[in-house]
């Protein structure tokens, strides 16, 4: 299992998405800097979160034109899988690897707290077959730009191809069930051939030891079990 | 030659900071107010012979980085020291 996690300047999850990977996997991760336009060949590419570049321009706009970037679309190309957390996640909708687009939140505040996430139904996607469907994990989401937004035909598309991967869903102990205005609930989402996935919680932060939730232990090892 | 690039939401698109702002500006008494938007303008310079040259550069830049084509429409004024 070969996995590299991209750093970009202002990253600031891709030591404890490494530390999540090694304790699942017991082999370390390698971290690819930004300006690598080249990388070895690997099973699973992680853009982690942070503020890449201070979120200028637009969170994850800089980023997505780094060279690493260019040797990431390469393996997506190829159909290698890819996974990006939070300003990860903004970075692939920026690329255009995954469709739509992360605004400001509704509610205009940075939103830092544990979220319930709903595995949808039909997925199709190798990196969460080994989850139940309608499974639901608890997992922490920090951010300030998370309201997913995208145009009527791509979300039409996402939902008939089973692109939409999990959806915020109740929780009493936690607050409003949308933390920051996402269409249809939409926390995470998938390419078209299932192997790409973006999603705004940090799994890497809910690994147990001291976390509040083991939950993102549990995706990170579904992911891990899927691309292997 | 002189370039500015003004970026807005598009119409549709949810702008909560232009919200928020509308709301403060009703509660100071602007009653008037109304659907307040908030964009961004760009200014550079841009080495081109000609002003349509300068304009198509810019387009690109606007298309490949300075706006999200998903949300957000541009518009570009070249200033021409002809």
């Amino acid at each position: 299992m070969r996995v590299a996690i991209l750093v970009f300047p202002g990253s600031n999850c891709d030591r404890d998405m490494m530390v999540a990977v090694e304790t699942i996997t017991g082999r370390r991760p390698a971290l690819v800097w930004h300006k690598d336009s080249q990388m070895d060949p690997v099973d699973l590419i992680i853009l982690p979160g942070g503020f890449s570049f201070g979120d200028y321009l637009r969170c994850g706009a800089l980023a997505a034109r780094a060279p690493v970037v260019e040797a990431m679309l390469d393996h997506a190309s190829r159909g290698g899988a890819v996974l990006g957390v939070c300003n990860g996640f903004q970075i692939l909708l920026e690329t255009g690897l995954l469709p739509g687009t992360l605004i400001r939140n509704d509610r205009l505040k940075f939103v830092c707290r544990s979220v319930n996430l709903q595995l949808q139904p039909d997925l199709g996607s190798p990196l969460l077959s080994t989850l139940n469907p309608g499974h639901c994990l608890t997992i922490p989401i920090a951010h300030n730009e998370g309201n997913y937004f995208a145009q009527e035909d791509d979300l039409e598309m996402l939902k008939q191809n089973g692109q939409i991967a999990f959806k915020y869903t109740a929780s009493t102990a936690f607050g409003p069930v949308n933390p920051n205005g996402a269409t249809d609930d939409i926390a995470g989402i998938l390419s078209a051939n299932g192997r790409v996935l973006g999603m705004m919680p940090h799994p890497e932060r809910a690994i147990g030891n001291g976390h509040p939730s083991s939950d993102g232990k549990l995706l990170l090892r579904a992911i891990l079990q899927g691309v292997a | 030659m002189e370039v500015k690039i003004n970026i807005s939401l598009k119409q549709g698109v949810l702008d909560p900071q232009g919200r928020a702002v509308e709301s403060a500006l009703i509660s100071l008494g602007y009653s008037e107010a109304k659907n307040v938007r908030i964009g961004k303008q760009i200014t550079l310079e841009i080495e081109a012979e000609d002003a349509s040259r300068a304009q198509q550069r810019a387009a690109r830049m606007c298309e490949t980085l300075l706006a999200n084509t998903v949300i957000e429409d541009y518009s570009i004024e070249v200033a021409d020291p002809s």
